[in-house]
């Protein structure tokens, strides 16, 4: 397939890694291993694990797995929120598909779905903002999630609807920034990290300079990652050149989709319908600081929030989970003491354990054996072993 | 719901007359017992299904043990019950895929598939113009697959009782002398083959329900499977694992091979049949082919000494134009499927939890 299988090529990763290898063994001469790099982004976790990148890396090289899974860090108390407004009379919940089995307290949206909730999946919120068109005589909430990734499409849906002057449409904002979220773990006392991939879709929004206090303040490098494996190991490639000469820098891989000022029109459109919040709170990691968005007031009307009834619950997380600690990067998925046991992707305790992109899951789906540990017994001849 | 009509329709307690269905749309007349159900089973079903064993219309179908047992020693009967929506879809419709969903089920025991029934459910207000069409597809699919339609029920139900129209098939098919094929017997050394293209009908369904916007030129894979199954069992009669691998997909299947067997399969991600369109839809929305539906094709496992030769004949068949050998079965991690990606690394193909959801970003 075109400007995929480009990005897929395995003889071009034999190159890197090789490269890698080196590099890798330049820095373990000056210094102790393993590297520890977070993948701020889940789509990197998930295209880490679905390409078996990790076993094809170097064993002082670890991958941290970071906090940039949307339905990940989502607290129990706004999913149980969440789940008051779909039960609502006269609303339809329009949803992504991922956040249908994150947990609640209770239970999660495809367990109110089946109690009789009228929850539809969409793919864009204007699916959403069509559904209310559609329905004149319903309240349309659309749940809205995600970073500066998705938070452009829903401003711009807000815009529309406000143009279009339909009434029956309104945002449960849960939209989230990854920027301070950076900087809390960075101030995480416990926290080892070498160095960042830094996620490709908010990129593209932000742009690149926003990583800067990363770099200068931090003294940590940053490269800006593509989703494709071999994006993800020319940035790898990129981290550790940083590394090995001891330069700490915001590098750009994803240059052909990134650039250094963003999207500024995007940026607009997401300024004029959001503000920041003093304060949202994460799965996991707790209240951060100017972490979340809501609406701004001249958009209330669109603000499921203020249009109905909600809750507004503070759950505290499983006491069980450590879901905080792998966000981190204290622990790995696997050291968790409910890992694989009481939390699994059937029966998920932590959001971890729902998504795809989510750490746990990710590491439970693809990587819950060791696979190089199990060489190929029978008819070796097409060089099967991993 | 506290009220719900629904009315039972044997086709067997008619007498044979000439009736015509003039209504538009099905209304639960049409399953009352009266003269309007008689017109439909006259008009709709028999015109759709007639042939020797239903034409009585008994209560029951009646087959010769004898002519069952010149085919083989034992009886393979399965059911399943169709509720996709759209009705029609590119390249098919529900009444192709109840017909050849039971077909195949049958097949996979390596059976040959004789009777099959036919029950229906129906929403009223349900055109009478779409069942016919749906049953014509019926016959037309049962004709291909050389089963016959031997008896059936029909309810219909209140409009929002059921959505359109659900069918419930069941099979009866005859399994040939010496022919052993269960999940359980994978061995290491094994080869593991499919028939062609992965993922063709869950993408066709999933673009046509039309909510994701995409367009793309992809159609159900629908077909019998019979004819191939009979054609591979000639070419090895040792055949160790075979089913179909429709919900769940490619991955499901293998996942049960896998841990009936006790034994690992390892996949080569390059040697995996996917269409381009199918791969650009997934690509799109974050899905796996692997879990993708077919209602055409089958993962088999076989004998290694056999399997070139298997391949071929299966490529010689129609039904397996596309077949490829893509992986092979090894002792351990027992229980486990690991697909050797494409880009040199490995991952657990595990079973899915639920439907594949399209991830946000």
């Amino acid at each position: 397939m075109k400007y995929i299988d480009e990005f897929r090529d395995p003889e071009k990763a034999q190159i890197l890694i090789r490269e890698i290898n080196q590099l890798v063994a330049q820095i373990e001469a000056c210094r102790k291993l393993p590297l520890q790099i977070m993948e701020v982004c889940g789509g990197h976790t998930h295209a880490i694990f679905r390409y078996g990148l990790k076993q094809m890396l170097p064993s002082g090289l670890e991958f941290v797995h970071g906090p940039g899974c949307p339905v990940c860090v989502l607290p129990m108390g706004r999913m149980d929120d969440c789940i008051a407004l779909a039960e609502s009379p006269g609303v339809i919940l329009a949803t992504f598909g991922d956040a249908m089995r994150v947990p609640g307290s209770h239970k999660n949206l495809l367990q109110a779905k089946a109690e009789g909730a009228d929850i539809r999946m969409v793919y864009s919120p204007l699916d959403a903002l069509k559904l209310a068109q559609d329905n004149p005589d319903r309240e349309v909430v659309f749940f809205g999630l995600g970073f500066e990734t998705t938070m452009p499409s829903t401003a711009m849906t807000l815009l529309t609807a406000r143009r279009v002057g339909i009434r029956n449409f309104s945002l449960f904002c849960n939209h989230i920034t990854i920027i301070p979220t950076i900087r809390a773990i960075l101030d995480s006392p416990d926290l080892q990290l070498d160095g960042f991939l830094g996620p490709g879709h908010v990129s593209l929004v932000i742009g690149t300079e926003p990583y800067e206090f990363i770099a200068r303040h931090y003294l940590k490098p940053i490269v800006i990652s593509g989703f494709e494996p071999l994006d993800l190991l020319q940035s790898l490639w990129m981290l550790l050149r940083q590394l090995a000469e001891g330069r700490a820098e915001v590098e750009n891989q994803y240059a052909r989709v990134v650039s250094m000022s963003g999207n500024k029109a995007a940026v607009a459109a997401v300024n004029e319908v959001f503000e920041l919040r003093e304060f949202f709170e994460w799965r996991g990691l707790g209240s951060i600081d100017h972490s979340g968005v809501r609406i701004r007031d001249e958009f209330s009307e669109f603000d499921a929030e203020k249009k109905f009834h909600v809750p507004n619950l503070q759950i505290a997380d499983p006491k069980e989970c450590q879901c905080g600690e792998v966000l981190k990067g204290v622990i790995k998925p696997q050291q968790c003491r409910v890992f694989g046991a009481a939390c699994t992707p059937q029966t998920p305790m932590g959001a971890l354990m729902v998504s795809s992109e989510g750490a746990c899951a990710a590491y439970y789906n693809f990587g819950r054996i060791d696979i190089s540990a199990h060489p190929v017994v029978a008819d070796s001849e097409r060089g099967t072993a991993v | 719901m506290n009220t719900r009509f629904v009315c039972s329709f044997p086709l067997e307690d008619l007498q044979r007359g000439r009736g015509r269905v003039t209504d538009s749309s099905i209304t639960l007349a049409h399953g009352s017992g009266g003269k309007a159900m008689r017109d439909f089973v006259q008009d709709v079903i028999l015109g759709a299904f007639n042939n020797p064993l239903l034409a009585p219309l008994e209560d029951q179908a009646v087959m010769d043990l004898q002519e069952l047992l010149c085919i083989g020693d034992r009886l393979a009967f399965t059911t399943d019950s169709f509720v996709v929506d759209p009705l029609f879809f590119p390249g098919g419709d529900i009444g192709m895929l109840a017909v050849n969903g039971t077909v195949n089920d049958l097949a996979m025991s390596g059976a040959r598939p004789l009777y099959i029934s036919c029950s229906l459910v129906l929403e009223e207000g349900l055109p009478v113009d779409t069942l016919r069409r749906v049953v014509t597809s019926m016959r037309r699919a049962s004709d291909e697959a050389g089963v016959s339609v031997v008896t059936g029920d029909t309810k219909v139900v209140e409009r929002g009782a059921a959505d359109k129209l659900f069918i419930n098939t069941a099979g009866i098919g005859v399994v040939p002398v010496g022919v052993n094929i269960g999940a359980s017997r994978a061995r290491a050394g094994d080869k593991v083959l499919v028939n062609g293209y992965l993922g063709d009908h869950g993408c066709a369904v999933m673009l046509a329900r039309n909510d994701l916007a995409l367009e793309a030129d992809i159609e159900t894979d629908c077909q019998s499977l019979a004819g191939l199954v009979a054609r591979m069992l000639e070419i090895c009669p040792d055949i160790h694992c075979l089913r179909d691998a429709t919900r769940g997909g490619l991955a499901t299947v293998l996942n049960e091979f896998a841990q009936s067997s006790r034994v690992a399969i390892r996949l080569n991600e390059t040697a995996l049949p996917v269409r381009e369109s199918v791969r650009g839809a997934c690509e799109i929305l974050g899905l796996d082919p692997l879990y993708l539906a077919n209602e055409g094709k089958l993962a088999a496992i076989a004998p290694a000494e056999r399997a070139e030769a298997l391949l071929e004949a299966m490529r010689m068949h129609s039904a397996g134009a596309d077949a490829a050998i893509i992986g092979e079965v090894v002792e351990s991690p027992s229980g486990v499927v690991i697909l050797n990606t494409g880009f040199g690394g490995g991952r657990i193909v595990d079973m899915l939890v639920g439907d594949q959801l399209p991830r946000i970003c």
